[in-house]
């Protein structure tokens, strides 16, 4: 039996873990903690499975390799709802629209009578829109926990310790999926500063995530019921330090207000910041020397894309197949 | 071509950097634009711990002439303290000043642009003024000690092209010394080839190249557009007329009735 360890249990690491378990592997995974948790960025993000909205600046590849997503946290995890995604913007903004509608596939254009009927909670406040019907989402938290758990049952050993790779690959197949972690490895990889927000809202009700384009400040929400709702996200080159800024606070809140003023009297429960690993097109790599694999770089598009690099870590593994997403390019 | 501080640049493109969907495009637009200057927008949070390091570090990669500019600073103090971190992070004397007065059309705040040139300029600083085409505003600016002045062609990131052409006109006619740069507002390299074709000495965008769908694309586009008014700037233009003139002799020219 092939033996692996995974070196961080974070989205990627998860998802690695599961592919290669599924295939057979005798996989371990270490991570610096026990168990999912704010130390990973995957535990801030918003858990959009959106491919065709991605599209609008993402490269070719995330729309491609994003349509597996949902079918996969799906089948290892059942925490998918599948309702869709809807976009919408301001009257004055409605050239942001114009463009995300030019830029992206998979739509159809929602009128005011059809957005209220999606979700009565926006009333009549959008003129326009448009509804990305094969789209879906799901809860990061849920969705990490089911799959440890899932993992866990199927005999895959979690140990806790602040590995480094190299000296695992010293001793065996070692997949590194420490995220921005990995940057002393990685050099080329940068971190991308998001900040999020996570509110108690139960006067509104929201069935899918809608994304609010605006010129500055673009905003989703992402309902996780029970009037809960994520607030997402700034982007911002430079590594996170450990404080959201005034400013971007105010920015999601105005912009959430916007979206619906009962924002305003919602409970806020956390707030969060952390860095995206992301090389420079950001896009992920998968790079191998020896016995040590690197999975990284999932930028803003963990949940998304990590089943698909999960999946072509394992046809690497055990079909010796070059992923597309591989280069050879030394660090 | 004026020359900006005592530095002639190679040509009259000078591009943004915020808004590209990747590092990647953005070092491919630069390529494909052949522009001479880039601007980066520093945030304090940023550059305080320099957590920007990487992003920075792409930006300098690009070879070009970094101008940091203070977007998004709303008053004098703002918009100097990160004036001195860019003069840190980037060692470049050069600084794009922009104090935003309203957050609706990103209106430069001219009072407080003039109180912030004169402070920086004190400094040391080489300060290029992102301003309107209001002739008072830009005196006070050359009083404050500005040797560059870059008024809008129209609010920023609105691809509306040169709103004021009789201003602008008049700005051009008023500062023949000056090295004017028409900053914001552009969206099309035919709206960039006008500013250069009224005699201006550059033009700065960023929307117009990081939100189209193929940026590296229309970076070469606006790039050809620039050479072009670049040339006809320099060629003497023929003036307007409000009548025909025949462009091949008339007279002995054979004809039928």
């Amino acid at each position: 039996m092939t033996a692996v360890t995974i070196i961080g249990g974070g989205v990627a690491g998860l998802c690695v873990a599961r592919v290669l378990r599924d295939k057979g592997a005798d996989v371990t995974v270490v991570d610096r903690h026990d168990g999912p948790g704010p130390h990973a960025c995957s535990w801030w993000a918003g858990g959009m499975l959106a491919p065709h909205c991605e599209g609008e600046s993402a490269e070719e590849p995330v729309v491609r390799l994003g349509q597996e997503a949902a079918d996969w946290w799906d089948a290892h995890t059942g925490c998918v709802t599948r309702n869709g995604s809807l976009v919408v913007s301001l009257a004055r903004d409605h050239a942001d629209l114009t463009r995300f509608a030019r830029r992206t596939q998979g739509h159809d254009p929602v009128t005011k009578t059809e957005i209220a009927q999606l979700e009565p909670d926006l009333g009549d406040r959008f003129a326009k829109g448009l509804f990305f019907g094969a789209e879906a989402h799901l809860s990061p938290r849920a969705a990490l926990s089911a799959l440890r758990a899932g993992l866990q049952s199927d005999g895959v050993v979690f140990e806790t310790a602040d590995a480094d790779p190299a000296d695992y690959a010293s001793r065996g197949l070692t997949v590194d999926c420490r995220g921005f972690r990995a940057k002393d490895a990685l050099a080329d990889l940068r971190g991308v500063k998001g900040e999020m927000l996570v509110l108690s809202c139960p006067d509104v009700a929201l069935n899918r995530p809608i994304r609010l384009l605006h010129p500055r400040v673009p905003l989703y929400v992402v309902p996780r019921g029970d009037g809960v709702f994520m607030l997402g996200a700034t982007q911002i080159e430079g590594a996170a330090g450990p404080h959201v800024t005034a400013r971007s606070l105010l920015e999601l809140l105005s912009a959430a207000y916007a979206l619906n003023p009962a924002f305003g009297e919602a409970s806020v429960l956390e707030i969060g910041v952390d860095s995206r690993p992301a090389f420079p097109d950001n896009l992920p790599r998968i790079r191998r020397t020896g016995n040590l694999i690197r999975a990284n770089g999932l930028f803003r598009h963990g949940f998304l894309l990590a089943p698909a690099l999960a999946r072509m870590v394992g046809d690497l593994i055990f079909d010796g197949t070059v992923p597309e997403v591989m280069d050879e390019v030394a660090a | 071509m004026r020359d900006f501080y005592g530095t002639a640049l190679d040509n009259g493109f000078m591009l943004g950097t915020a808004q590209y969907p990747s590092p990647a495009v953005l070092a491919d637009a630069f390529k494909r634009s052949g522009a001479s200057v880039a601007t980066v927008s520093l945030r304090r949070e940023s550059g305080q711990d320099r957590a920007g390091q990487d992003f920075w570090q792409l930006i300098q990669d690009l070879g070009v002439h970094i101008l940091p500019n203070t977007a998004g600073c709303h008053s004098v103090k703002e918009a100097v303290t990160t004036a001195h971190m860019a003069r840190e992070v980037f060692d470049t004397k050069w600084i794009k000043l922009e104090v935003i007065g309203e957050e609706d059309t990103l209106q430069p705040d001219v009072f407080g642009l003039v109180e912030a040139a004169r402070i920086l300029s004190e400094d040391g600083f080489q300060v290029f003024p992102y301003t309107t085409e209001d002739l008072v505003v830009a005196d006070k600016l050359l009083q404050a000690g500005c040797e560059v002045l870059m008024p809008w062609g129209a609010p920023i990131g609105s691809g509306l092209g040169l709103n004021n052409l009789f201003g602008l006109r008049a700005m051009r006619a008023h500062f023949p010394d000056v090295p004017l740069v028409i900053d914001a507002g552009l969206g099309l390299p035919s709206q960039a080839a006008q500013a250069m074709e009224l005699g201006f000495d550059a033009v700065l965008l960023n929307t117009a190249v990081a939100k189209a769908g193929d940026p590296a694309q229309m970076a070469h586009a606006f790039a050809l557009a620039i050479q072009a008014g670049q040339a006809a700037a320099t060629a003497d233009p023929m003036e307007p007329r409000d009548m025909a003139a025949p462009s091949t002799p008339v007279i002995g020219k054979a004809f039928l009735e």
